[in-house]
C-alpha cells in the first residue's frame, strides 16, 4: 500500500488513485474534478485537483469533502499553493494533500499554505520530508497554520 | 533605517541553515540540477559563464556603514576584491565558490543582510527612490511601506513558485525616481480628495522582451489594505499567469490578455475574501515601521552662511564647483545636500566598486552623514545627508579614490548590465560598448551641453540594463552567432513614462560610438533653446534620427 505523511506521521494510504476512465469509481477511489462534478451524491468522496483546476466549484461543498488532493505534476508549477491556501481560508477542514512531483524543500511552504498531508511521487524520502516540515520556526505572513501575521504577534 | 529584532534575525538565520543543507545535498548528489536550480536562485545564486554570481539583497537600496564594511571584507575573502551595484539596487559578486556560499550568507546574517529572493520566480527586492526621506518633492517617505512589503514578501509560502519573477517599486514623490511604471506592481503614495494619503496601484508594467507601461487598477487604496490588495493581485497572477512559455509568463502579458478592467475585476473578487482579514495593517504596525525612518539629528545650520562659503569654494576651484552642480542636490533640511557618488568613471565597468572604495564609502558615511549609504537603480551610491560646509572636504577624499566623476544624469552616467562578459543569459557584451561610448564622449563640457541624457545598455532581451526606458537604449542581439546592437530612442522612466522605439537595423560593436555621435549631432542640430534630448525627440519624432544614422556614406 502506498505511504504518505499525514499530520507529521508516516501512514498507509487508504485511498485509491483516480481513474478518469471509470464510470463508477469505487467509494475509496479519488475522483477527478469532472467525475466529482457529475456525481449527485458527493458526500464522503475525495477529489483530486490538477493545475488549472481552481477550487471554486468545491467551495459550496466543503463540509462534505473528507479529502482534497492537489496534484503537482511539475514542482515548478506553484498554482497548487494558492489552491490549498484558498480552500483553508474558505473553511475546508478535511485532509488537504499534496501529491506528485513537489520536492522536499517545498513542504514547509505547503504546510504553511494549509496542507496537512504529503504524498511525494518518490516514497523513499518520506522521513527526510518529515524533517523539512519545520525548516522554519517563525514567519511573517498570516497563513492557515498561523492565522496572525507576525506584526500582530510581535511583543 | 530598519533594525532587525529577534524574529527577523531568526528567519534569516534559519534560511541560512536551510540553504546550507540544500547546498550540501546538492554537492552530495541528493538534489538534481533541476531541483537545486530554483532553490539556489531564490537565494540569489546564478551559475554564470565564469563562476557563480551571487546577488545580495539591499532592501530598497539602504545600507549602513557596518554592512558596507562587511561587503568589502566578503569581496576580499570570497571574491576578487570588487562588487557590482545592480539595477535593482542590489549588490552582486561575480566570483564566489558555490560551496562557500552558505558561509558567506552566514557572515551577511551577522550584519542583518541576506540574499533571499534576489532571483527566481518569486517576489524580488522592493525598490524605491534613492532620495527617500530627504527629497524636497516628497509627499511621504516610501521606505516604511517598502519594509512592510519586504517582510510580507519574504518567504511568502504561497508565492515562491510564481509563473515568473515579480518586482514591486514604491514612489512617494512628485518626480518618479523609482521607475514605478516599469514594474509588475508600481505603488505611488497619493492624497485623495480629503487629503488622506494612500496608494495608487499600477500593474503590468515591465521591460524584458515585451516592454509595457503599467496601468492603474486602483486610483487610491487606503494604507491599511496594502498587503491584502497585493495578496489578491498575486493570487490572481499565480493562478492565471501563463506557465507554458517563460517569455509570456510575466503579469503584464496576463493583464494585456484579460484587459485592465477584467483584471481589476478578478483582483476585486479575490480581495473580497482577504479584505479586513488578519493581514490588514494595523495603525501600530504602520507607526512601528515609520519609527525606523524618522529624520536623523540634523544640526540647525545657517544655510546662508553655508551657501556663501560653498560659493567661494566653488569659485576658487571650478572642478569642485562643477561636481557640486552635477552630483549634489537640494535637501529638504536647510544647510544639507544629498550627494551622488558616480560609479561611472570611464574605464571601469558601470556600477563596479572595489573593496577599498567600499571601505572608504563606509568611513565617509560615518564621517559626513549618519552612517547610511544608499544604492541607486542607476548603479551609483548616495550619501543623503551631507552638511554643505563639508562638501569640499568630502569631495577631496572622493577624488583621491577615483569616485568624484561629475557626470550624474549625463550621457556617461549610463545604466549597463554585466552583459556577455559575465552573464550566461546575455546575447552580447555590454561593458565594451559602454566603455567605447564613455571614451568617445569624455569631454565634460560637451556632455553638459547635451544636458540630461539617460543611456541604458542591456546585453539581452531580459533588459536588466533597462534599455527600453533610456532616452537612448542599446540592446545586444545575436545574429547568427555574431554580436550586434540595436538602438532605440525616446524611452523614459518618469511619470510620463514611455517605451523607446527601435531606430532600425542593428549595428556592429565597433560602429556604436559613431552611431551615438550621429544621434547626438542630429539632436544638437534640431534642438530649440534649452530642450533636453527627450524634449527634442518628442517634438520631432524618430525620423530625423533614422535618416541621419542610416544615410548612405558619401
Amino acid at each position: 500500500m502506498p505511504r504518505l505523511i499525514k499530520d507529521g506521521a508516516i501512514i498507509e494510504d487508504n485511498w485509491l488513485a483516480p481513474d478518469a476512465e471509470s464510470n463508477a469509481p469505487a467509494s475509496a477511489q479519488l475522483l477527478t474534478l469532472e467525475q466529482w462534478l457529475q456525481l449527485r451524491d458527493k458526500s464522503g468522496r475525495g477529489v483530486q485537483l490538477e493545475p488549472g483546476e481552481a477550487p471554486a466549484p468545491l467551495l459550496d461543498h466543503l463540509q462534505d469533502i473528507p479529502l482534497v488532493v492537489i496534484n503537482f505534476p511539475l514542482f515548478m508549477d506553484g498554482r497548487g499553493f494558492s489552491y490549498g491556501r484558498e480552500l483553508r481560508e474558505r473553511g475546508f477542514q478535511g485532509e488537504l494533500r499534496a501529491a506528485g512531483h513537489f520536492i522536499r524543500d517545498q513542504v514547509t511552504y505547503l504546510r504553511r499554505c494549509g496542507f496537512n498531508a504529503f504524498q511525494p511521487a518518490d516514497e523513499s524520502q518520506l522521513e527526510a520530508f518529515v524533517a523539512s516540515l519545520d525548516d522554519f520556526s517563525e514567519s511573517y505572513q498570516a497563513t492557515p497554520d498561523q492565522p496572525l501575521p507576525l506584526f500582530r504577534r510581535r511583543s | 533605517m530598519y533594525v532587525y529584532d529577534e524574529y527577523d534575525q531568526k528567519i534569516v538565520d534559519e534560511r541560512v541553515a536551510q540553504y546550507r543543507d540544500q547546498t550540501e545535498r546538492f554537492l552530495a548528489g541528493k538534489l538534481t540540477d533541476a531541483e537545486f536550480l530554483p532553490l539556489r536562485l531564490q537565494n540569489g545564486l546564478y551559475v554564470q559563464r565564469l563562476a557563480p554570481m551571487l546577488r545580495i539583497a539591499v532592501p530598497y537600496g539602504l545600507l549602513n556603514s557596518t554592512q558596507l564594511r562587511k561587503i568589502a571584507q566578503i569581496t576580499r575573502d570570497y571574491d576578487k576584491g570588487y562588487a557590482h551595484i545592480s539595477t535593482r539596487q542590489n549588490i552582486q559578486l561575480n566570483w564566489p565558490e558555490l560551496a562557500e556560499v552558505p558561509d558567506l550568507l552566514a557572515e551577511l546574517a551577522t550584519v542583518q543582510m541576506h540574499a533571499i529572493q534576489t532571483s527566481g520566480n518569486c517576489i524580488r527586492n522592493t525598490t524605491t527612490d534613492q532620495f527617500a526621506g530627504v527629497a524636497a518633492d516628497e509627499l511621504e517617505d516610501p521606505r516604511p511601506y517598502c519594509e512592510i512589503i519586504r517582510q510580507w514578501s519574504t518567504l511568502h509560502p504561497e508565492f515562491a513558485f510564481l509563473p515568473r519573477k515579480f518586482k514591486i517599486a514604491v514612489c512617494g514623490s512628485a518626480e518618479d525616481r523609482a521607475a514605478i511604471h516599469a514594474h509588475d506592481i508600481g505603488l505611488e503614495l497619493v492624497a485623495n480628495g480629503a487629503g488622506e494619503v494612500g496608494f495608487k496601484v499600477l500593474v503590468g508594467g515591465g521591460l524584458g522582451r515585451t516592454p509595457v507601461i503599467g496601468q492603474a487598477i486602483c486610483e487610491w487604496l487606503e494604507k491599511k489594505h496594502l498587503l491584502t490588495y497585493l495578496e489578491a493581485i498575486l493570487r490572481v497572477y499565480n493562478q492565471h499567469g501563463r506557465r507554458d512559455n517563460k517569455y509570456k509568463a510575466r503579469i503584464k502579458i496576463l493583464v494585456k490578455a484579460m484587459g485592465t478592467d477584467a483584471f481589476r475585476e478578478a483582483v476585486e473578487q479575490e480581495w473580497v475574501h482577504l479584505k479586513e482579514g488578519p493581514t490588514t495593517l494595523t495603525e501600530e504596525e504602520i507607526s512601528r515601521a515609520c519609527g525606523f525612518f524618522v529624520a536623523p539629528d540634523y544640526r540647525e545650520l545657517d544655510a546662508e552662511e553655508q551657501n556663501s562659503q560653498l560659493q567661494s569654494q566653488c569659485d576658487a576651484e571650478p572642478i569642485f564647483g562643477n561636481w557640486v552642480k552635477r552630483n549634489t542636490r537640494e535637501h529638504r533640511v536647510a544647510g544639507y545636500r544629498a550627494v551622488t557618488i558616480s560609479l561611472k568613471a570611464t574605464g571601469y565597468a558601470p556600477g563596479d566598486i572595489t573593496d577599498a572604495q567600499l571601505d572608504l564609502m563606509a568611513d565617509l558615511a560615518d564621517q559626513y552623514t549618519f552612517g547610511e549609504i544608499r544604492s541607486t537603480h542607476q548603479q551609483n551610491l548616495v550619501l543623503a545627508d551631507v552638511e554643505t560646509a563639508q562638501l569640499y572636504s568630502l569631495w577631496q577624499q572622493l577624488q583621491g579614490a577615483g569616485l568624484a566623476t561629475a557626470n550624474i544624469g549625463y550621457l556617461t552616467d549610463m545604466i549597463c548590465c554585466p552583459g556577455g562578459d559575465y552573464c550566461s543569459l546575455a546575447n552580447a557584451k555590454s561593458l565594451p560598448v559602454a566603455e567605447a561610448i564613455q571614451a568617445r564622449f569624455d569631454d565634460l563640457d560637451y556632455l553638459y551641453d547635451l544636458g540630461p541624457l539617460e543611456l541604458n545598455i542591456s546585453g539581452c532581451m531580459n533588459a536588466c540594463g533597462h534599455h527600453h526606458i533610456g532616452h537612448i537604449g542599446i540592446l545586444g542581439v545575436d545574429k547568427k552567432g555574431q554580436e550586434f546592437y540595436q538602438v532605440c530612442l525616446g524611452g523614459s522612466q518618469s511619470k510620463e513614462a514611455s517605451i523607446a522605439k527601435i531606430l532600425g537595423p542593428s549595428f556592429k560593436q565597433e560602429d556604436m560610438p559613431d552611431v551615438i555621435e550621429k544621434i547626438l549631432d542630429t539632436f544638437l542640430g534640431l534642438r530649440q533653446e534649452q530642450e533636453t534630448f527627450l524634449d527634442t525627440y518628442r517634438r520631432v519624432g524618430i525620423d530625423p534620427f533614422k535618416e541621419r544614422v542610416y544615410a548612405p556614406a558619401n
